[in-house]
């Protein structure tokens, strides 16, 4: 890293790529200055069954400011792009309450959607497997790849296979795993999870990538030339494609009504990993289903949109059967998802799509990084999915929010992320599952917020002790809102004091 | 182990999903705004997501066509339109070739079933691809498309009877692309480098 020399041309939205006006894809709609080289922030500490430590991973990636600054510049553009689009779509709002009352439909009658979905696939040809946890996934997997003498699998990017550890599983049963989107395979080779479920090394700087082509594929470290990584990848991992055994692609939307698989990639590699070889095996939560093509149709219309701004992905493939002469299998994982159905206040989480808006529009993920969760689910979206997985382990994650509700407005199948968020701080403090120095702070606001003559009493207090008490005691280490946040300025009076004085008792001005 | 999951998974459903019936909502085709002449939306969006138009001299797609593959390396073709032809290295795709044996090909010709004017999107279906790596395996991608064959939006795409009928079906749209490091935009990520649209009657 020392001996890696600066950028020397800016990124984003430059013409060392595709022509520079284009912004479809994820490409960005901004040119970003070159940035780098600077050691690359690494994600949160996983220490068992610990909780995570948000927080700690979210200092280390806004201590290293040329990252912290591409990420954030990177995402807002991103979320900027997806308001432009929305803005040509005039039945937008529409569009999104049919996507949230289909979900809610389907959801509540998963069971004859799946058994339709399993009647007609089957009916194609295509084989059915269930799983009910991770481990029955990738063991069903490693059979289908046996029976077929599969020693190379090549793959599109999937995060159910990332939640089921399934790379890591197929590596221990000497099963080579080749992940062909770009971000992903940078995220293999580099032995990181991904740290956002579409761009998955959106947190990388390109001479990150340039050391970690150097280190595993034998490239220059200093050539950093975004046009460079990308071919070098290309050409490496096409010989990988053409001598695979075996495809393996996630699922984006189920369709009951037909059997068929839809698969959205930029890339083409679902495509290519479906394909090539004489084996298609599909990876799919349960929740995927929708009934009928139609519905198809919102989702595909909006996942792109909201989750880069671009109108289609470049590549949405329809997989309804075998190709000729080959095999189809598709697993469905519950993995819990079952469990969250049952859960009244959550269920409802079970409409994500994955688009990851929610991310690219909350401050907190943009200034910390989708590694600093230490979960598979990351940002708004992650914070109330996680706990489903381990109450204990991601149970500091809800409170890694700002409770803006940004998250909400963004997310196309409208689910309530931040009421989500304040509800499982509510059950995790139930629970016990809050350490105890938030607990007594949320306790004493409790009380203030329960009386409102206390809270109004309090509030001149606060405002006159932020004006008044010296920085070190406003910012200081147990304040942790204010860790790389300025307070607001602070209003002479309050709005009740205004009131009383310009308004009066019987409210008409005195 | 899979029949058991299956039905632990089904009774954990039933016991487990929100007791509430809500309908089936129908979709809208949201086509009311909708231009007759369709080409000139495709086009504008086709451009704005990285394809291009190869435009027929003097009314003639074919004689575009064969000037934009004469000398060009290897040639795959998926179209009736385009003979084979070893002495030009012209290759007729065939049933029976192996996926990968078009991983030399610099560019393919293949038909589109149909075009959405919403995103500039083409059809492939299964059968127009004969091999379904014609697709993408080829560097580059010319697509014919009849200007007639083109749909308003997505709504009306999913409405198309190919939908049901074929295997494999992709919408695709401009060029294989990715932007994974730092935004910027590359075509040809591992799919074809580039994608133009003839347009030419069936």
């Amino acid at each position: 890293m020392s001996q890696q020399q600066k950028p020397d041309t800016p990124a984003g939205r430059t013409n060392e790529g595709a022509p520079a006006n284009l912004t479809h894809g994820a490409g960005a709609s901004v040119t970003m200055p070159a940035r780098g080289p600077e050691p690359q922030p690494r994600g949160a500490v996983i220490r068992g069954n610990h909780p995570i430590d948000q927080a700690e991973a979210a200092k280390r990636f806004m201590a290293a400011p040329e990252h912290l600054a591409m990420h954030d510049q990177r995402l807002w553009d991103l979320r900027q792009k997806r308001d432009r689009q929305k803005d040509q779509i005039e039945e937008w709002e529409e569009l999104r309450q049919l996507a949230s009352d289909i979900k809610t439909h389907t959801l509540t009658h998963l069971d004859t959607y799946l058994e339709m979905f399993e009647k007609n696939a089957k009916a194609n040809g295509v084989h059915v497997h269930w799983a009910k946890d991770a481990a029955e996934h990738n063991a069903i997997v490693l059979e289908i790849l046996r029976s077929k003498n599969a020693k190379r699998l090549i793959k599109s990017k999937s995060m159910l296979t990332e939640e089921c550890g399934f790379r890591e599983y197929a590596g221990e049963h000497g099963i080579e795993v080749v992940e062909t989107d770009l971000g992903e395979r940078i995220q293999q080779l580099d032995d990181e999870a991904p740290s956002h479920v579409v761009v998955p090394a959106v947190h990388k700087l390109r001479t990150d990538v340039a050391a970690v082509f150097a280190r595993t594929m034998g490239t220059d470290p200093n050539d950093c030339e975004v046009t460079h990584l990308a071919e070098e990848q290309r050409d490496h991992t096409r010989p990988l494609i053409l001598s695979a055994d075996a495809g393996m692609t996630g699922c984006n939307y189920a369709v009951a009504e037909t059997g068929s698989v839809v698969v959205c990639t930029n890339e083409g590699n679902a495509d290519l990993s479906a394909n090539t070889t004489g084996l298609h095996i599909v990876s799919a939560g349960i929740e995927k289903i929708i009934p009928k093509l139609e519905d198809a149709a919102v989702f595909v219309r909006m996942l792109s949109r909201s989750a880069l701004g671009s109108p289609i992905t470049q590549y949405t493939s329809h997989f309804r059967g075998p190709r000729k002469g080959g095999e189809m299998h598709i697993v469905f994982v519950d993995n819990g998802r079952t469990d969250r159905l049952g859960l009244e206040k959550f269920w409802t989480s079970l409409k994500c799509i994955r688009c990851g808006a929610c991310m690219n529009t909350c401050p907190v993920f943009r200034r910390s990084g989708g590694l600093s969760y230490g979960a598979t689910y990351a940002g708004p979206i992650g914070l109330i999915i996680d706990p489903t997985f381990n109450r204990h382990k991601y149970s500091t994650l809800p409170f890694s929010s700002t409770m803006n509700g940004s998250c909400t407005n963004v997310c196309p199948v409208k689910i309530n992320i931040h009421e989500q968020i304040a509800d499982w701080r509510r059950v995790l403090s139930e629970n016990h599952e809050i350490p105890a120095f938030k607990k007594s702070m949320m306790k004493a606001a409790g009380m203030l917020l329960a009386s409102p003559k206390l809270y109004r009493a309090s509030l001149p207090v606060a405002d006159s002790a932020l004006r008044h008490l010296p920085r070190f005691i406003v910012y200081n280490r147990m304040n942790t809102w204010t860790r790389g946040r300025e307070m607001p300025h602070v209003p002479k009076e309050t709005f009740h004091q205004w009131y009383k004085k310009n308004r009066g008792k019987k409210g008409k001005k005195s | 182990m899979s029949t058991e999951s299956r039905a632990a998974i089904f009774a954990a459903i039933r016991a487990n999903r929100p007791n509430i019936q809500p309908p089936l909502p129908d979709v809208p085709f949201f086509d009311t705004n909708a231009p007759a002449d369709l080409v000139p939306p495709f086009v504008e969006m086709l451009g704005k997501m990285g394809g291009s138009v190869l435009e027929a001299k003097d009314g003639d797609p074919i004689a575009a066509l064969r000037a934009a593959i004469t000398d060009k390396g290897i040639i795959a073709t998926c179209v009736p339109e385009l003979h084979g032809d070893p002495s030009l290295r012209i290759r007729a795709i065939r049933p029976d070739m192996a996926p990968t044996s078009l991983a030399d090909v610099e560019i393919g010709v293949v038909r589109a079933s149909f075009g959405v004017a919403e995103t500039g999107t083409v059809c492939l279906t299964d059968d127009e691809l004969i091999v379904n790596t014609s697709g993408f395996l080829p560097q580059h991608l010319i697509v014919l498309l009849d200007p007639k064959q083109i749909v308003a939006n997505l709504h009306h795409a999913y409405n198309r009877p190919e939908m049901r009928s074929h295997n494999y079906a992709v919408f695709q749209t401009g060029p294989s692309a990715t932007a994974d490091i730092e935004g910027v935009l590359i075509h040809g990520a591992q799919g074809v480098r580039s994608l133009r649209v003839l347009f030419c009657p069936a």
